[in-house]
């Protein structure tokens, strides 16, 4: 089933140097419960692109789909996550991950339960009344990501949602977030200038040129079984994927 | 945790300790030795005690002061104070609020408040005084003109700094500008806010002092007027003295006030 349809979007802003195109003729779709990452040169856009999906930002061409259905600006079929995971200082985890549920007005005895539930799942329920400063930068991530989850997003768009973490954390939370995904069957999509971390996480690989951004090259990843990201990474079919998608990424150049 | 402390641990906490104390022990010895030296100095005749005063005859005055009207003038300063303060905190940061909420007014504003914070207040008390009479209402509102507009800048540019990544965060999840506003911004804000309080109890008492040697008939800026024009230097060494036990005590009561909402806010 298709979750997400990207329809030859395109995004020119106004800057006081003149017009930029961030990206253009954008088209993709995203099957329900897959893993879309999306790889790019620093400064091509990615991130905005992910932006318009996330209706932070409205898009001047195309046009955006979830599950058929167009969406315009913020919906609330989409979780985001950021770069750093942005959790309230002054707020215990608990009250950090009903963050969204409490904004949307959506606080009912399932959504709370819902929530107990992810927090228990994921090893979070005895850190439930700590305050974000009390934990490691790696659990901080999983609040986030529980946080994003317990507002029942049909698509996760992960922002460079780990280029925050110090190289071991983030291998460790991108396995992590990965088994997280799949066991709630969560269709996400991540932008990532890492690509091994695109390779690891992805079901397919989406890379982008220069700006402004096409899609140069949409590739499947298949490593036999549905492996996790650290032993995916293990695999001897990671390096050739590597390859081809650094060469991709050069031809820029 | 372990109940049973190692020796280095109990060594380094009590020299700590030690150390808090003898910080303390310090600070009063310090005190204590510039009154004795103000003492010695005013009754060898080393300095006039008929200027400067000494601690034994402003402690004379004090006492004779409680048993008469003390408690009216520290009242009538103390309420003109509080009044100020609260008015002017709470208007800044209602209008900080509004100037957070529309970049357009902050823009169209941001010169006015520059000169207006620059502007010697006090220097507007004639008209002041015209404007809202010459009584209570000018001294609380030459307190208020003075703590405002410091509120408005140095709580606009906290609002204005508060983390972006949070506030998209909220807003991915539909959050309103209300919502954003009073969930984010201003929660993150708190030791911005309790930072310009404690500087607008200083500020607050400059205004009412100074408005009080303009138009009062009572309060403590009065009495150090009249001491000083009916030459006695007692009155004003004591009002001085009384005044800056009452900042103290309101600075005390912020920081009370600031460690309960931090619990509150568990920031």
């Amino acid at each position: 089933m298709e979750m997400l349809r990207v329809d030859s979007a395109a995004l020119v802003y106004q800057a006081e140097n003149g017009e930029i195109t961030a990206f253009e003729d954008i088209s993709f779709s995203v099957e329900k419960g897959e893993f879309l990452s999306i790889v790019g040169p620093s400064g091509c856009g990615k991130s905005t692109l992910l932006s318009v999906i996330a209706g932070l930002l409205p898009a001047t061409g195309g046009a955006i789909f979830v599950r058929g259905e167009r969406i315009r600006g913020i919906s609330p079929h989409i979780g985001y996550m950021l770069q750093r995971d942005t959790l309230l200082e002054w707020r215990t985890i608990r009250s950090n991950v009903l963050f969204g549920l409490e904004i949307r007005g959506a606080l009912t005895a399932q959504s709370v339960a819902r929530a107990d539930r992810l927090l228990k799942t994921y090893g979070l329920a005895d850190f439930a009344g700590m305050y974000p400063r009390q934990l490691s930068g790696g659990m901080r991530q999983r609040a986030a990501l529980i946080r994003t989850l317990a507002a029942e997003p049909d698509i996760l768009l992960l922002d460079e949602a780990f280029s925050a973490l110090d190289y071991q954390t983030r291998l460790a939370v991108t396995d992590d977030v990965y088994r997280i995904l799949k066991s709630e069957g969560v269709t996400a999509l991540l932008v990532t200038h890492d690509i091994p971390e695109s390779i690891s996480m992805g079901d397919r690989v989406m890379v982008l040129s220069e700006r402004p951004a096409r899609i140069r090259e949409l590739l499947t990843v298949d490593f036999g079984a549905k492996l996790p990201p650290l032993e995916r990474r293990a695999h001897p079919a990671f390096g050739p994927y590597f390859d081809r998608i650094w060469k991709e990424l050069r031809q820029d150049e | 945790m372990n109940d049973t402390v190692s020796e280095a641990r109990a060594a380094y906490l009590a020299a700590r300790a030690r150390r808090a104390r003898r910080i303390r022990a310090v600070q009063i010895g310090i005190l204590a030795a510039f009154l004795a030296a103000w003492e010695l100095a005013a009754r060898t005749g080393a300095v006039d005690d008929f200027i400067v005063s000494s601690p034994s005859r402003i402690a004379s005055t004090l006492s004779g002061m409680i048993a008469n009207d003390l408690a009216m003038h520290v009242g009538v300063t103390l309420f003109e104070t509080l009044a100020g303060f609260s008015i002017g905190a709470g208007l800044g940061l209602m209008i900080a609020a509004a100037l957070w909420w529309s970049d357009f007014a902050s823009r169209v504003a941001q010169p006015y408040l520059v000169v207006l914070n620059s502007l010697p207040k006090i220097a507007l008390g004639p008209v002041i005084i015209i404007l809202a009479g010459a009584g209570t209402r000018a001294i609380v509102f030459m307190a208020l003109a003075i703590s405002m507009i410091v509120t408005i800048l140095e709580m606009l540019a906290g609002f204005r700094s508060t983390d972006a990544g949070s506030i998209v965060m909220a807003r991915t999840f539909g959050a309103t500008k209300r919502q954003i506003f009073f969930k984010i911004v201003l929660p993150s804000n708190l030791s911005t806010l309790f930072g310009s309080l404690k500087i607008n109890i200083g500020l607050s008492l400059v205004g009412v002092i100074a408005g009080e040697f303009l138009v009062s008939k009572a309060g403590l800026g009065y009495l150090i007027v009249y001491g000083g024009q009916v030459f006695r230097m007692d009155l004003v060494m004591t009002g001085v003295i009384l005044l800056s036990v009452m900042a103290a005590l309101m600075y005390r009561a912020v920081s009370a006030l600031e460690a309960c909402a931090r619990r509150r806010f568990g920031g």
